[in-house]
């Protein structure tokens, strides 16, 4: 089973939970970071990186000695990575998507396969739950490449196909591209979000985002409580508003987890914080079952469709 | 002209709070939200929109069932695996996921039977407001869509030309997360770049990718450790490395709850009574200005009304 740990805001506790998932999982796991951009789950984890490879994406190379300037491959690209200026043809590489259109199109065969450098796929182990040698991999984008959904993707080619290990994604944030990438191959889906203004209406896009991939959803309400007190103009806006929208919308809260210094604390030291604060330790079992059964009902009712 | 852009590698650590305060104490400078994927910005400054435009950007194919001659061509030469084929229990013919779809249209191209279409995308929306604290132009991409980048830079564009018309001297810009299109796309052109960090292990991580990011687009960067009294061992470890790499500090602020209580009231934190917070804030501001010699010169000091 492959779970996604998402949000659409950034710094609701997407990393606190997956890494606490991780670290208790009753089951064999893996755990993959796919915010490519920011990875910062082996901050917590302190996994023992045992491999690392360059990811490269195939972009086209010219061999100006058989280009005849009949520009159908500037023409045909989509990205503006080709251009025919005077007497040459210019690659962009930096623009290139990697689809291997100029190449096939190229009558001359003037265009040939090169790589840009993507970033690194690095992966090792950790001590989890049960298994005293989980999975762990990640993803980490070159500083100045723009395009994290092709790194991502490699990534996920590395993840292993049989079923034997559960497997966590620490997803980026947001709702856009790359943050659908690395949900939609998940069975299970668990947004983190907080009570206040601006985690409503960043959890409000990622539903409908998310939602029409048609998988078990569920929330997880961090920092639950940090809305309560103070100004009652703020009651009902912030302070239930998040809990309100998943009961009018459907959707179940798998997790409260009430604002805690400590768990704060654990963060900035760099601990998991289900390891080093026992409230923490109850809550994330409790998700943890949640979610599995959410998985469990998912199978099952795939099994009656078929 | 200026152009502050602020952001910070990592989530939530308080770009678009800070970035509001910055824009109640400049007072009419311009705003800008870039974070386009989930914007946040007009939660607090209540944008009333006199302009909405939709931003089209890309492409995406479909297969026509009636002409599709079944060949299987486009799942081969399809590199982002957009291209569903028909299995033993979902029997309906070749169909393009959209969501996998990147617009390259190989498929189209390379199709024998000519079978598949090519249209542009609706990726969002763009609008163009008055807040009150001076004009803002911001966008809201839609749901799982793509070409953030590119609306970023259209974004940036509608800004600098309205700041010319209006003869505004500064740009104030929201930033996103990460440091991918969307950020690489905020920062072209900017003339300084505010980095708001935390003191925890991801925020220095985070702070570091980003920050390398503004060099190598000679961007000069400045950092705010929001939240510093969470670990100041950790706040400590980021000045000094701010120092040697020399990325300018532009100060601390503390783990505050005025920050949550400013947006559920929708106003920013230096529109509520003073806390340490908004007072340390201010500050950063101050020295903020100080920075480029063109702010000195500006012909009206600032003067921001205290719960405008």
């Amino acid at each position: 089973m492959i779970y996604a740990i998402a949000s659409g805001k950034g710094g609701t506790g997407k990393t606190t939970v997956t890494a606490s998932l991780a670290a208790l999982w009753d089951r064999p796991v893996m755990a993959v970071d796919l915010d490519v951009e920011e990875p910062n789950l082996h901050l917590f984890l302190h996994p023992e990186l045992t491999g690392g490879e360059t990811a490269l994406m195939e972009v086209p190379v010219v061999d100006a000695a058989r280009c005849t300037l009949c520009g159908q491959c500037a023409a045909f690209c989509q990205f503006k990575a080709l251009s025919v200026m005077g007497k040459t043809l210019l690659a962009f590489p930096e623009m290139c998507h990697g689809c291997g259109g100029c190449l096939l199109l190229c009558p001359e065969k003037a265009l040939a396969p090169g790589g840009r450098e993507l970033g690194q796929v690095v992966s090792g182990h950790f001590r989890a739950g049960r298994s005293e040698d989980a999975g762990f991999l990640m993803g980490r984008l070159r500083v100045g490449e723009a395009m994290s959904p092709p790194l991502m993707r490699q990534v996920k080619a590395r993840l292993p196909e049989s079923g034997a290990a559960d497997i966590l994604i620490d997803s980026p944030p947001g709702v856009s591209c790359p943050a659908v990438n690395a949900v939609m191959d998940a069975d299970v889906i668990v947004l983190v979000t907080e009570p206040t203004p601006f985690g409503l209406h960043d959890f409000r896009l990622a539903v409908e985002a998310f939602r029409p991939l048609g998988k078990p959803l569920g929330a997880v309400v961090n920092r639950s409580d940090i809305n309560r007190s103070g100004d009652s103009r703020g009651a009902g806006m912030g302070d239930s508003g998040v809990q309100n929208f998943c009961r009018a919308e459907g959707i179940p809260v798998w997790a409260e987890i009430p604002f805690s210094r400590a768990v704060a604390e654990a963060y900035s030291r760099g601990e998991v914080a289900a390891r080093a604060v026992p409230e923490m330790h109850a809550v994330v079992l409790a998700l943890m079952a949640r979610m599995q059964g959410a998985a469990a009902s998912q199978t099952t009712g795939e099994a009656l469709h078929a | 002209m200026r152009e502050l852009v602020v952001i910070s590698g990592k989530g939530g650590t308080g770009k678009t709070s800070i970035t509001a305060a910055f824009a109640h104490l400049a007072q009419n400078s311009m705003l800008c939200d870039l974070d386009v994927d989930a914007p946040d910005l007009h939660l607090l400054l209540a944008p009333k929109r006199f302009e909405e435009h939709a931003f089209r950007s890309g492409f995406v194919a479909a297969i026509d069932p009636e002409a599709c001659v079944a060949c299987g061509t486009c799942v081969d030469l399809c590199r982002f695996g957009a291209v569903r084929k028909p299995t033993w229990d979902d029997p309906t013919g070749y169909s393009i996921n959209p969501l996998r779809c990147e617009g390259c249209k190989v498929c189209v191209q390379f199709c024998p039977a000519g079978a598949i279409g090519f249209t542009e995308k609706h990726c969002g929306q763009r609008y163009a407001s008055s807040t009150r604290f001076g004009p803002m132009v911001h966008a809201q991409l839609f749901p799982g869509e793509e070409n953030s980048g590119r609306l970023v830079a259209l974004l940036k564009k509608e800004a600098r030309s309205r700041a010319g018309v209006l003869g505004l001297d500064l740009i104030l810009c929201d930033g996103a997360p990460g440091i991918g299109c969307p950020v690489i796309s905020s920062l072209s052109g900017a003339s300084q770049a505010v980095i708001v960090t935390e003191p925890t292990p991801s925020g220095r991580h985070d702070l570091e990718r980003v920050a390398d990011l503004c060099r190598h687009f000679r961007i000069p960067a400045g950092v705010i450790i929001n939240k510093f009294d969470l670990n100041p061992g950790n706040t400590v470890d980021i000045e000094n490395y701010c120092l040697n790499q020399g990325h300018a500090l532009l100060g601390r602020l503390p783990h505050d709850e005025v920050v949550v209580r400013a947006m559920v009231q929708a106003k920013c934190a230096t529109e509520l009574p003073p806390t340490p917070f908004s007072e340390a804030l201010r500050s950063i501001w101050e020295q903020l200005a100080d920075i480029e010699p063109k702010a000195a010169a500006r012909p009206e000091p600032f003067q921001p009304t205290p719960n405008a």
